[in-house]
């Protein structure tokens, strides 16, 4: 399909940018630690503290860290005209949205990768659990997608990077709802089966934001 | 720029005039005291009222937001940009009459009650939409934007609903007394009222702010006209 | 090869094109010029399907942009001042992801071949930030011509190159149209719009004011400024 080869031509020119300046995910990864940082001095997060407020400082860390790699990816397209250089490539202009949000997806997991084992450590708070990593992976799949074709749209603003946080944390609400109540009960021992709502709300919203950027994408690029 | 007079407009600022007297008169007269929460509870019926309006102002816009990219239309976005702003003052409404209805019968101003907390959030999203629109120069750009993000936004609202309310019942130590109100049939009648005469009066200020837009555009156009012309 | 038809498009209450009809043939150079804010860009850009028209008709080897958009845009090579390459990628990686965007089947052969006409194949390892604006240009270039496109549209390719980058840019271009390619050209430059091209469409706040040879535009020029 000639389709998901551009998708996947746009990630792996997405991944080689990246690995030439590493400037993405160490910026994401060092303001992710220096958050917790912060939060551990804010909250006192020790013990049956931590493990209450656990689940909301890790997604307020993964939310604000992604937008510094979402802005920064769109900002990269930006620079020397490239989004004109994909706009002009003969493919469906779904296809940029998906190999930009599969690339940010990449990057917003290498960070987690790193930003788990780390905060279990630190805090002491059983993370690394499948469930909790479905949930993560559900997570960040829906940020991923709604970011991408938010600062996609931030981007083209006056305001830009500015922009991104205020255009994208109230459309999160559920996303961020959902996912800090299913780890919480996920880290406390609840089956998967215990959280089953929180891991429908996630898949609706992921299919739904994924729909919508899917057709509108194009009117979100043209000029 | 010879618009007719706008008899329609006239015809529906003095229908909802009329019906908001009426409901007025009915939420004091006719409505029953609530026994447990006194006379503070008849701000209920303007507050459900301004949040059924809110809602459905941005269900329009989204509507609106739909039929612009479809047609490309520059009365789509006038649509949607007019009702985003009825909207939000609405929305608006409905929080500060919560606050208003909190405070006596709850002790405090603010509860994160799953109805006033979705106020809040449509709050916070048509603002951020307000202030889209103002960073965007291109006023093509700004309107598909403008539009996208009203898709968006409304789309996720049932969502944030549905995860505000079960992520309240799962704590169940919030004060949620609100709900055991008696409800009389003479309180559904007001409440029918209220609603009716909310919704007439959203569409008399549509009306008009679309009027506004377009006398703005055409403006615009004069304007541009006489550069032209060498002014 | 290029056709237009009451082509129009405004921003807002703002007209940048006002209803321009022109053709261009196969293998036609046509230079396309007027002052800053006449439309040149808009109309180019139209041409390029990077922005839908208010009103009016394009065709580009006979299909409509607006509906056969990935078709008009596989014909389309698109050169402007900005170069559209990432700079954190090296000129080999930039041209073979655009290789891939095209699904061209000879992809990394073809880089190879334009990257050695261009001049750069020595430093086609190198990050596309460590470039002169020159070479970056060349590279643009080659990225333009990548896909072997019916049609060139360069919209002020000149702007920020020196003068041995200019004539470097100006052979290369000769080369291609030689080749049987049609190009459109902006330039608020006069005189480089007249440099080698015979046709000429200057436009003017959105209209087309002039179309014909230079020698024609002269004596144009001439009598209105006699006139006045």
């Amino acid at each position: 399909m000639g389709f998901l080869r551009k998708v996947w031509a746009i990630v792996v020119k997405d991944v080689a940018a990246e690995l030439h300046t590493r400037e993405m995910v160490s910026a994401m990864l060092v303001f992710s630690v220096l958050s917790l940082l912060i939060f551990s001095f804010a909250l006192d997060l020790r013990g049956a503290v931590a493990r209450a407020a656990g689940p909301g400082v890790l997604w307020a860390t993964v939310a604000f860290a992604s937008t510094l790699g979402l802005s920064r990816s769109l900002a990269r397209e930006q620079q020397s005209g490239c989004i004109d250089g994909l706009l002009l490539a003969p493919v469906d202009r779904s296809a940029i949205f998906f190999g930009k949000a599969l690339g940010n997806l990449i990057f917003m997991t290498v960070v987690e990768v790193v930003l788990l084992p780390l905060f279990s450590a630190l805090f002491d708070v059983p993370l690394l659990l499948p469930g909790v990593l479905l949930v993560v992976a559900l997570g960040t799949l829906g940020y991923a997608a709604v970011g991408t074709l938010l600062a996609s749209i931030a981007v083209n603003t006056r305001a830009r990077e500015v922009m991104l946080p205020v255009l994208l944390l109230p459309l999160a609400v559920p996303l961020l709802i959902a996912a800090v109540q299913a780890t919480g009960r996920l880290m406390e021992g609840a089956s998967l089966g215990e959280v089953g709502g929180w891991l429908q709300l996630l898949v609706i919203y992921d299919l739904l934001v994924v729909a919508v950027s899917m057709l509108t994408y194009n009117y979100v690029v043209e000029e | 720029m010879g618009e007719k007079r706008d008899v329609l407009g006239l015809v529906l600022a003095l229908v909802s005039a009329v019906a908001l007297m009426a409901a007025l008169g009915m939420v004091f007269l006719y409505a029953p005291r609530e026994a447990a929460m006194g006379d503070v509870q008849r701000i209920f019926y303007f507050h459900v009222a301004s949040a059924w309006v809110g809602f459905f102002a941005f269900f329009v816009t989204f509507l609106a937001g739909i039929g612009y990219l479809v047609r490309g239309e520059r009365r789509w976005d006038i649509l949607a940009l007019s009702s985003v702003e009825i909207g939000l003052t609405f929305i608006a409404m409905t929080v500060i009459t919560g606050s208003l209805w909190a405070r006596p019968v709850w002790g405090t101003y603010w509860t994160w009650e799953p109805r006033l907390t979705i106020s809040a959030v449509q709050l916070l999203l048509y603002v951020t939409y307000g202030m889209l629109r103002a960073s965007v120069e291109s006023p093509e750009r700004k309107a598909r934007f403008a539009a996208v993000y009203g898709i968006v936004a409304f789309v996720t609202v049932p969502l944030s609903w549905f995860a505000i309310r079960w992520w309240r019942t799962i704590h169940p130590d919030i004060m949620t007394g609100g709900e055991g109100m008696a409800f009389t049939p003479k309180m559904g009648h007001t409440l029918l009222a209220a609603l009716l005469a909310f919704t007439l009066l959203y569409a008399t200020l549509l009306r008009q702010r679309i009027r506004v837009e377009r006398a703005a555009d055409a403006l615009a156009r004069l304007r541009v006209q006489r550069g032209r012309l060498g002014g | 090869m290029i056709e237009l038809c009451e082509l129009a498009k405004s921003f807002g209450p703002r007209a940048a094109l006002a209803g321009v009809s022109f053709s261009v043939d196969a293998g036609e150079f046509v230079a396309l010029v007027g002052p800053n804010g006449a439309g040149k860009t808009t109309l180019l850009r139209i041409l390029a399907t990077l922005i839908r028209p208010t009103s009016g008709e394009v065709r580009i080897a006979g299909l409509d942009p607006a509906k056969a958009g990935e078709a008009v845009r596989r014909c389309i090579g698109f050169l402007s001042h900005r170069t559209l390459l990432y700079e954190d990628l090296t000129a080999e990686q930039n041209l073979r992801f655009y290789a891939r965007m095209y699904d061209l089947p000879d992809g990394p052969a073809r880089v190879g071949e334009l990257l050695e006409r261009v001049g750069l194949t020595e430093r086609r390892h190198d990050l596309v930030r460590t470039f002169s604006r020159g070479m970056q240009q060349r590279l643009a270039v080659a990225r333009a011509v990548l896909p072997r496109p019916q049609v060139l549209l360069l919209d002020e390719p000149y702007t920020g190159l020196d003068v041995e980058a200019v004539q470097a840019l100006t052979d290369l271009l000769g080369e291609l149209v030689g080749e049987g390619c049609t190009a459109l050209l902006t330039t608020h430059d006069l005189d480089r719009g007249f440099a080698m091209r015979r046709r000429v469409v200057v436009l003017s706040r959105g209209w087309v004011v002039y179309d014909g040879s230079r020698a024609g535009f002269d004596l144009a020029r001439h009598r209105a400024l006699t006139a006045r």
